[in-house]
């Protein structure tokens, strides 16, 4: 019992450490319905890898970065308003990941666990795939930490002193893909967007520089998985979205508690 | 012979149809202050953005010399709220940027004291100055300001072009200006040029102003009472109350008083 309440610690924590700064991203670029869209399509990636025999992290990474890119070329056109597109998308693949995990006769899929996540039933191979995919992302975001900001702040301004936007702001999106994979088990794919968002909103409150909202981010993500595990355990409520209750109330208090806050 | 940092040839823009820009010829040499003029919708920014390379040209080209390297000025900043961001760390994003020439670049500019403030709350003056001194970290022969004194009032905006010149004189680079309001640029530009989907007309200001393509465009100058062009000499500073603070002692015989 003991071991397996370490391993969802374990597992836990490291999404939440990964999930915080580039929640962070997800707020300043506003791009909290992409990443509900990325997110939404990973269960088609689960259906996929269970179809084509994959891995199921490989397959949710492969297929996101596709709809990503899918995305991308679809908001140059203009052809629809942005998010009628990503609401589009967002469910239609939804449903299909729905429909074709109804075709896998032979094989049963603890939907709930895929759609809420379990904590709980997070394995050994799992926990270093969070770990592996949670040091790919950092080592990223941290490589590149300057470009992605520059970039945030102002595409033109970064364009025209020579970054290459085009590239960086793909990488972005490669990391939310990473990221929504890795966290899929924990929080489950309606889930996971709050864990990226909620964390990182509540550290806007406290930081004046955006490294410290990146980190700050990291640590209530932390606190929030650690409450939601305790709260979960103690009266044996669903890890997930105990976890993103706890996120939130930890939002309500930073907003409500009259912190002092120099400009 | 001073060095040609860009030159557009032929340069013609359309989009979906319609004719943005059309052939348009014109060049900016090092130490030159260059001033785009022309009415809302008349392609001045797209013709900046398109030497920005942030816009491709249906035809003709923009001919760069290879030493070009381009202080961006945008028109407006807008950084998310959500987005916590100090004056100090929005410079440190400029590429390739010296860190410990933050702060002179922000003296120079008379900001300094602004550092550590957080960009939301810079006042539009304070933007400006911030803006400037972005693109001046990142070390230009050539700057690129887009509506340079947009919300600026009128003493702030004759300060802010002093400086630009101060600038201009001091680094010897190229200056590519867009404004939609002649009056003031007019006395510290070398080069005025009027677009209005093609060149109406380029010169010196003097010449510009007395062109009829001009006239067309923007009225004959003094024909219009409200507005007038107030041509003087600023060789002495004012203190707050208005009074002439000696910075030498040269007598102001040629600047009138009310």
């Amino acid at each position: 019992m003991l071991d397996l309440l370490l391993r969802a610690l374990l597992g836990g924590l490291g999404v939440a450490a990964v999930a915080g700064p580039l929640g962070a991203f997800v707020v300043w670029r506003r791009m909290a319905y992409f990443g509900d869209t990325l997110a939404h399509s990973a269960l088609l990636g689960v259906a996929l890898g269970f179809l084509f025999d994959i891995n199921l992290n490989l397959a949710i990474v492969v297929l996101c970065v596709g709809l990503a890119l899918v995305l991308v070329t679809l908001q140059k056109k203009h052809i629809i308003a942005t998010d009628t597109l990503l609401g589009i998308l967002a469910h239609s693949a939804l449903s299909l990941g729905l429909v074709a995990v109804s075709f896998l006769d032979n094989i049963r899929i603890d939907l709930m666990a895929y759609l809420f996540g379990d904590l709980l039933a997070i394995s050994q191979t799992d926990v270093y795939w969070i770990y592996g995919g949670g040091l790919t992302v950092i080592a990223l975001l941290v490589t590149f930490w300057k470009p992605l900001l520059a970039m945030t702040v102002n595409e033109e301004l970064a364009k025209v002193e020579g970054y290459p936007v085009e590239a960086i702001r793909l990488l972005l999106m490669l990391l939310v893909a990473l990221v929504i994979a890795v966290a899929m088990k924990i929080v489950g794919v309606l889930l996971i967007t709050s864990l990226m968002i909620i964390p990182a909103a509540t550290a806007r409150k406290l930081s004046k520089t955006p490294v410290q909202m990146a980190s700050y981010a990291s640590v209530i993500g932390c606190l929030s998985v650690c409450g939601g595990l305790w709260a979960s355990y103690q009266w044996d409520t669903p890890t997930g979205p105990s976890v993103v209750v706890c996120a939130a109330m930890l939002f309500l208090i930073a907003y409500t508690v009259p912190f002092k806050r120099k400009r | 012979m001073t060095k040609q940092l860009v030159a557009f040839e032929k340069i013609g823009i359309a989009f979906d149809g319609r004719v943005l820009l059309e052939s348009i010829d014109m060049s900016i040499s090092e130490g030159e202050i260059v001033t785009l003029i022309g009415p809302n919708g008349s392609g001045k920014s797209t013709l900046i953005r398109t030497l920005l390379g942030l816009q491709e040209a249906t035809s003709g080209q923009v001919v760069r010399h290879k030493t070009l390297r381009i202080g961006y000025m945008p028109q407006k900043l807008h950084i998310d709220p959500t987005l916590p961001l100090t004056v100090k760390h929005f410079l440190a994003l400029v590429r390739g940027v010296d860190k410990h020439q933050i702060l002179p670049t922000l003296e120079k500019l008379g900001i300094a004291h602004l550092v550590n403030s957080q960009v939301h709350v810079l006042s539009g003056g304070e933007t400006q100055r911030v803006l400037l001194a972005r693109a001046l970290l990142n070390k230009p022969n050539l700057l690129v300001l887009d509506e340079p004194v947009q919300g600026v009032d009128v003493n702030g905006q004759v300060e802010l072009y002093n400086l630009i010149e101060g600038i201009r004189n001091e680094l010897g680079c190229g200056v590519l200006m867009v404004s939609h309001d002649l009056h003031l640029v007019m006395a510290k530009t070398d080069t005025v040029v009027c677009i209005n989907q093609h060149v109406c007309c380029s010169g010196s200001p003097q010449h510009v102003t007395g062109h009829p393509a001009y006239q067309a465009l923007f009225g004959v100058p003094g024909a219009d009472e409200s507005i007038a062009i107030y041509a003087h000499q600023h060789d002495h500073v004012h203190d707050e109350h208005g009074s002439i603070l000696s910075g030498n002692d040269d007598d102001h015989t040629h600047c009138q008083h009310h």
